[in-house]
């Protein structure tokens, strides 16, 4: 039925199937556009955020959608800047997953701020000293940068391809694409500081607060850094996963090796910064505001211990030791292991870096408080995720995304 | 004007709360929402939605009779002016809704510029900024006795204590009308100090050495405004927030419980006076 529309020599399910697909996460989607819809009509009072959880599963969920999304800057500038050729053969995937990301990440933010027709005040009124309009400048022009690499690929579409102006907007767009893969990656450096940033500067939250260097807490430096070593992480974990699902090898070993070794020597430094970080913070910065490290593991029923250990430890240095060992990347196996718990470790680092810091007491009358996220918060996060599926769906089918596929699968 | 020129001095105004004199009674609380109009639910039980520019929290020594011992302590919030001369909160603001005005030393919220991204909250440690998850509902003909000289705010925006800022500018208009560049110390009271039975809130100018504020709290300009006086304190002293609201206390465990210390800290030393 649409076999026309879909790249020369590739096979693709029925369009039956794909149909059925469309409408299953279609409906998860539909959900999440309820609860939006419901949150912006009748306010944040749909959430279970309160006055101490200004910050919630939201901000989590932003945080963590654009660190998974640095995988798209981190392999352009590897490939366009650095010259790591190879990877040409996932760029194109890497973007798409920056796209949905980001757009995923403004998306959230339209639904998170409590006068969304106020929104353009923070361009309009921007205090140049918070690190929120930092981010937003930067995330807007990134988000502007990722669509003119995602155009491209939507212009080789085999139909589209044929109409000679969009032929050549495409090679052109495709011959000046370094230019934006630096204006991304330096763009990036920027917004994935100044998220850290935006919990670093917090002076007044001893379990957030980091020293820097100038204006720059530690953390926006930590923050740039981890996006760069995981984020690609998770371009190789849903390429794995799109393999799984549609049957077929789609890039070769030797790129995934590549990405996957940079990306664990990238995490490897950054978990010795991370650990340095953290052992200046728990013995020199938070005692001299009078708190003890336990102090902000203990005396409440979720966040333990544990959770550093499993940042750190379990998706840190595990995943880490795995990819940058020769066995552990070509170990399929090993390789999907190491990349999920790298997933999982980025998030739990976001989270902590949001919803724990929210959690813990400053006062010393106070106690810990805990929160729950509602049904319309829950949907509107995960509204992104089947916005996301759909874009991979509809791309993968009708765009060439894998420039290796028609060799792997003869 | 007569005086012009003579006032050069910023005024930094501010609050010194006497905890052995209050009683806890929340008459201040009442006040203050009466005068600066604000809305509450019909069902306030939960206590992490609700909006109450004053909070009286209850502090406890933890002993059991017969030391034990009990402290109410009114949190308005603290018009922090930072160290370093950036509060928590104006300094995060990316709209620019929230400002330190460098003539009176008070932190504004700007309700019609303010977009509701709550991150001043999350820069708050004193929980001292509430967000309208509501829009304000007013039990029917009580929209007649609120106050025309305070806006009443809508949902999706934070909003917080203001030291009865109308007050002042009231004061200060009538002040021009008189000739006069300079307020006088009781011209300019918040309303919950006015109403507190026990007398236990004193607000004044702690720049200015007739003010009872300055007198009580003798504030040192030179280090972060810490208080000469060695019964009072502020919170979250060590953060470094330079608070301008002090408290003070005869009692060791109530000034012990205004900061975080460690287990084996020798509170005196820390105790910076």
């Amino acid at each position: 039925m649409d076999s026309a529309l879909i790249p020369e020599g590739v096979n693709r399910c029925s369009f039956g199937k794909f149909a059925i697909g469309i409408i299953i996460v279609g409906g998860v989607l539909l959900w999440g556009v309820y609860a939006m819809l419901l949150i912006w009509l009748k306010g944040l009072n749909q959430t279970n955020m309160n006055d101490y959880y200004g910050f919630a599963l939201w901000i989590w969920a932003d945080l963590g959608v654009i660190a998974l999304g640095g995988g798209a800057f981190f392999t352009g500038l590897l490939r366009y800047i650095i010259g790591k050729d190879e990877l040409k053969n996932i760029i194109n995937y890497a973007v798409l997953i920056g796209f949905i990301c980001y757009s995923s990440a403004l998306l959230i933010l339209a639904i998170d701020i409590g006068q969304p027709l106020r929104g353009w005040f923070i361009f309009w009124h921007a205090n140049v000293h918070s690190m929120l309009t930092e981010v937003a400048f930067c995330l807007s022009c990134y988000f502007a940068v990722l669509t003119i690499e995602y155009i491209p690929l939507i212009l080789e579409n085999r139909q589209i391809d044929k109409v000679p102006f969009f032929h050549n907007l495409a090679h052109n767009m495709h011959e000046v694409m370094a230019i934006f893969a630096a204006t991304g990656a330096f763009l990036s450096f920027f917004h994935q500081g100044s998220l850290g940033g935006v919990a670093g500067v917090l002076y007044s939250r001893p379990f957030a607060f980091r020293e820097g260097i100038f204006i720059w807490p530690w953390t926006f430096f930590l923050f740039t850094w981890s996006a760069a070593a995981y984020g690609p992480c998770f371009t190789l974990f849903v390429t794995r996963l799109t393999e799984k699902i549609s049957g077929k090898k789609l890039v070769k070993q030797n790129v995934i090796d590549l990405l996957a070794k940079i990306s664990g020597w990238t995490m490897g430094t950054y978990l010795i910064a991370k650990i340095i970080d953290t052992w200046y913070w728990a013995t020199v910065s938070a005692p001299s505001m009078g708190f003890n490290l336990i102090d902000f593991y203990s005396n409440n029923s979720f966040y333990g211990i544990w959770i550093l250990v499993a940042e750190i430890v379990i998706c840190g240095i595990i995943p880490a030791s795995i990819l940058l060992t020769p066995k552990g990347r070509s170990n399929s196996t090993l390789l999907f292991t190491a990349v999920s718990l790298a997933c999982i470790g980025v998030l739990l680092n976001r989270w902590v870096m949001v919803l724990q810091v929210m959690a813990i007491p400053v006062m010393t009358f106070e106690n810990w408080v805990l929160y729950i996220p509602s049904w319309q918060e829950v949907a509107t996060t995960i509204l992104p995720v089947a916005y996301g599926i759909i874009l991979i769906m509809i791309s993968f089918r009708y765009l060439p995304i894998f420039p290796q596929e028609r060799e792997l699968n003869p | 004007m007569k005086e012009e020129g003579k006032h050069k001095k910023a005024k930094k105004y501010g609050m010194v709360i006497n905890l052995d004199a209050c009683t806890g009674c929340g008459a201040c609380m009442v006040a203050c929402m009466a005068e600066n109009n604000v809305p509450f639910k019909e069902d306030e039980s939960n206590k992490l939605d609700s909006i109450a520019w004053m909070r009286v929290y209850k502090l406890t020594n933890g002993k059991s009779y017969p030391e034990a011992d009990i402290c109410y302590l009114p949190r308005p919030c603290m018009h922090c002016e930072g160290d370093h001369g950036h509060s928590p909160c104006v300094s995060v603001c990316p709209a620019t809704a929230t400002d330190y005005n460098h003539d009176t030393g008070i932190v504004s919220q700007i309700y019609t510029r303010c977009f509701g991204c709550r991150y001043c909250m999350v820069a708050c440690p004193y929980h001292a900024r509430y967000f309208n998850w509501w829009d304000p509902v007013w039990p029917e003909g009580s929209t007649k006795y609120l106050s025309p000289n305070v806006s009443p705010r809508m949902r999706g925006i934070v909003e917080k204590c203001s030291f009865c800022f109308h007050r002042y500018q009231l004061a200060m208009d009538k002040a021009y009308v008189e000739g006069r560049t300079v307020l006088e110390e009781n011209e300019y009271q918040t309303s919950c100090t006015q109403a507190c039975p026990a007398g236990a809130i004193t607000f004044g100018d702690l720049n200015n050495p007739e003010h009872k504020v300055h007198q009580l709290a003798k504030p040192d300009n030179k280090h972060g405004g810490r208080p000469g006086n060695p019964n009072v304190f502020r919170l979250l002293e060590r953060l470094g927030t330079n608070p301008k609201v002090y408290y003070m206390s005869s009692r060791e465990w109530v000034r012990r419980a205004g900061d975080n210390y460690l287990g084996d800290e020798d509170f005196a030393k820390t105790h910076r006076h």
